[in-house]
């Protein structure tokens, strides 16, 4: 086993687990904000993990380049889309308010 | 195909398969938005893997599309249930 071999062994299961992880709480979490904070953070960490996994099998710079533009797109992406289903979803009212500590969107 | 990649495709299977139910589940639309989002995240890491598992890295523009597609579809459509909830 070379040492990229090695990274990779360690990287892609590691992020497959926050991958599963963020999977799970988005099924088991009560409620719909919940959900979202555990669909969107382990989800972005598990994709960049699992492509810094892939990268050193790349065979060249070529090959590596549009994982490292997926991972970059992911991370300003993910804040993004869970930003605006988090507002649409507070605006229309379809969370569970009784859950919120703070509430500085009606408070403030 | 190592052990690595069959335990690493497993894991992500699973992850696909519990997004799934919360995505047959809801009960809000915006569950279900967010489940596609996942979905898309799930199969960009899951094509990477596969591809490094069958060592071809043809498959980088799939890669880069299924990204872009599941940010825009998911914000396009967070935004409609927006307005659409709210206005009645």
């Amino acid at each position: 086993m070379s040492p990229a071999d090695v990274v990779t062994a360690i990287l892609l299961p590691a992020g497959a687990v926050f991958s599963f992880l963020g999977a799970l709480g988005a099924l088991r979490f009560p409620d719909l904000l919940s959900r979202l904070h555990a669909a969107t953070k382990p989800q972005t960490i598990g994709l960049l993990l699992v492509l810094a996994g892939v990268a050193p099998q790349a065979r060249s710079l070529t090959a590596a380049a549009p994982l490292v533009l997926v991972a970059v797109f992911q991370l300003i992406t993910a804040p993004v889309t869970a930003q605006t289903i988090g507002r649409a979803a507070y605006r229309t009212a379809s969370i569970d308010r009784d859950r919120l500590v703070v509430d500085e969107s009606t408070d403030g | 195909m190592t052990a690595v990649h069959v335990l690493t495709l497993s894991l992500l299977g699973a992850a696909l398969a519990m997004t799934t139910v919360r995505l047959l589940r809801g009960p809000t639309s915006f569950d279900r938005i967010m489940s596609l989002d996942v979905l898309a995240v799930l199969l960009v890491s899951g094509i990477a893997v596969h591809g490094a598992a069958r060592d071809e890295p043809a498959n980088a523009t799939l890669l880069v599309v299924i990204a872009v597609l599941g940010f825009v579809g998911s914000v396009t459509a967070a935004r409609l249930a927006g307005e659409r909830e709210e206005g009645g």
